[in-house]
């Protein structure tokens, strides 16, 4: 059995978009910027593109732009938005400490390179942001706050409307990192009081290599990609015709099912979670329950074990997770999400996320359910670690 | 990334030999810690007149590479003297275990502390005198 609990990670293109795009490959394929007829097709179906990003959002056609993916989304807001704040002497960003690393590495970057001043707001338990510390951060510096819709991690889903409320009122531009939050979410970026949101299709049963950046009216950061006249002039490249069309229709599906696929993610979500606190002793929830958590996250810490190891384990079994344990990636430091949730290192290095979808089936939950405690009890027993641990609580 | 580990990497993380602990130990080591994400705890039994360890069993909290190499590493000095079992190397481990990934080489110098840690604890326990580590940052 094929289990796959990664849809944060990425999502397959959904047979409908992939029809939709299939003719702006080898048949549609003029330049949208050419000026004969023919390409004019290709100029049509970026904008039914955009009206169709911009109608989930409850935006204006002309405030999307296409990008190559999200990460570019977040490098164009927060850098053309603090170029253009320092001309008029302001240099400070304000932003999460439980941020994706196209947030946080974007901002040492600008810290190192245009001095910039960076406050990295903490999280309470359950990787809440709370809106008091933004108000506190902000000075007469700030060029730009960055607070993200809903965390890739741990799912909890920020307060962005009473956010953007202040910043409004300060009149500091507000973006938020909406990879995640757009998948599952019904964003209004009017009501929500968003001035720049990115968004990432693959997210969302679209293609990878896409993206876009929601600029409310009268938001004009410097240009991040120089070159043609493309998107208006605001990025260059010649666009990803085929990307884009299946941007636009994978959104749209999504708008028209969001409602059905929360009901019923987040009820999977919650059997998940019960299920694995009932089977398995001294398993701790990551981040917040009920609506304020993604309806298709799930993220626990083991202790005593050590994530990259049941990993492994879950996969000799079919099953495709995540972990936020050092083990995983290139550097020796668990994830930075969970250390700012407050968890030890050893229960950052022990956590698993999965994170369901349109591939998962209830029988997904059963299997799961039913070979995860065994695995997560063999690697107990083989860890000093998990001894430690239950002599430390008085059950050795 | 994690997965591309060589077969024997595999194999010995699935299948770990030795797993377990020891009761009365002649010598108990353990190395790492739980910031680096990984501890590995080795118990030897050893013949008090041939010297050679009769039994080797090693408790690990850490990654596939972590487990494999510690299962490697008692494979390594199980029969052997605790003179000759002093020089196994890190290298050996990893070479044994058909290379590891260049971030995860921490993980063989861990199995070579907790081996040369219990081996001191023999020595110490039997009146030997206790050999110099070389200590690693990770």
């Amino acid at each position: 059995m094929f289990v796959y609990m990664d849809h944060t990670a990425t999502t397959p293109v959904s047979p409908e978009v992939l029809n939709a795009m299939i003719p702006y490959f080898s048949d549609v394929f003029g330049n949208p910027s050419s000026v004969y007829s023919f390409s004019r097709k290709s100029r049509g179906a970026i904008e039914k593109a955009r009206k169709q990003v911009a109608d989930a959002l409850n935006a204006d056609t002309s405030e999307i732009f296409f990008t190559g993916s999200g990460t570019e989304a977040d490098n164009w807001a927060l850098k053309g938005t603090l170029e253009k704040g320092k001309i008029a002497g302001k240099n400070h960003i304000i932003t999460t400490s439980i941020e994706h690393h196209a947030i946080l590495h974007t901002c040492e970057y600008l810290k190192k390179v245009e001095g910039a001043d960076i406050t990295y707001l903490p999280v309470n338990s359950e990787g809440m942001v709370s809106v008091d510390d933004v108000r506190n951060a902000i000075t007469d510096k700030t060029a730009i706050v960055s607070v993200m819709f809903a965390n890739n991690e741990v799912g909890t889903i920020q307060p962005i409307k009473e956010i953007g409320a202040l910043c409004r009122e300060r009149k500091i531009p507000f973006h938020t990192d909406a990879v995640q939050g757009a998948a599952h979410l019904d964003i209004d970026v009017k009501a929500m009081n968003i001035d720049m949101l990115s968004m990432s299709a693959h997210k969302m049963y679209g293609p990878k290599g896409v993206g876009a950046l929601y600029l409310r009216k009268g938001m004009r950061p410097e240009n991040f990609i120089h070159g043609g006249a493309q998107e208006k002039g605001r990025r260059a490249s010649t666009e990803n015709l085929a990307g884009i069309v299946g941007f636009g229709e994978a959104f749209e599906i999504l708008k028209g099912r969001l409602n059905e696929d929360k009901a019923i993610n987040s009820s999977r979500r919650d059997r998940l979670i019960a299920g694995i606190l009932e089977r398995i002793p001294h398993a701790k929830l990551n981040g917040a329950t009920g609506d304020n958590r993604l309806p298709n996250n799930i993220n626990f810490s083991f202790i005593g074990v050590e994530g990259e190891t049941l990993l492994l384990d879950l996969d000799a079994k079919g099953i495709s997770a995540s972990t936020g344990s050092a083990c995983s990636s290139e550097s020796l430091d668990p994830s930075h999400v969970l250390l700012a949730l407050g968890l030890k290192h050893e229960m950052a290095h022990g956590s698993l996320r999965f994170t369901i979808g349109r591939l998962t089936t209830d029988e997904h939950i059963d299997y799961l359910l039913e070979v995860l405690p065994e695995i997560v009890a063999r690697r107990r027993a083989m860890s000093p670690l998990w001894e430690d641990y239950l002599k430390s609580i008085g059950e050795k | 990334m994690a997965l591309d580990y060589s077969q024997k990497v595999m194999d010995h993380f699935i299948n770990p030999r030795n797993v377990g602990e020891i009761e009365n130990a002649d010598g108990v080591g353990e190395a790492g810690n739980p910031k680096c994400g990984d501890i590995m705890k080795i118990y030897l039994k050893v013949n008090p007149d041939t010297k050679i360890i009769d039994d080797v069993k090693f408790k690990t909290f850490g990654c596939a590479s972590a487990i494999a190499s510690s299962s490697m590493a008692t494979e390594m000095i199980k029969g052997r003297t605790i003179e000759d079992a002093w020089n196994l190397t890190n290298n050996a481990v990893a070479e044994a275990l058909d290379g590891l990934p260049p971030i995860k080489m921490h993980c063989s110098v861990l199995a070579e502390e907790a081996i040369h840690t219990a081996l001191n604890d023999y020595r110490e326990k039997h009146g030997m005198p206790v050999i110099p580590m070389e200590h690693h940052e990770d």
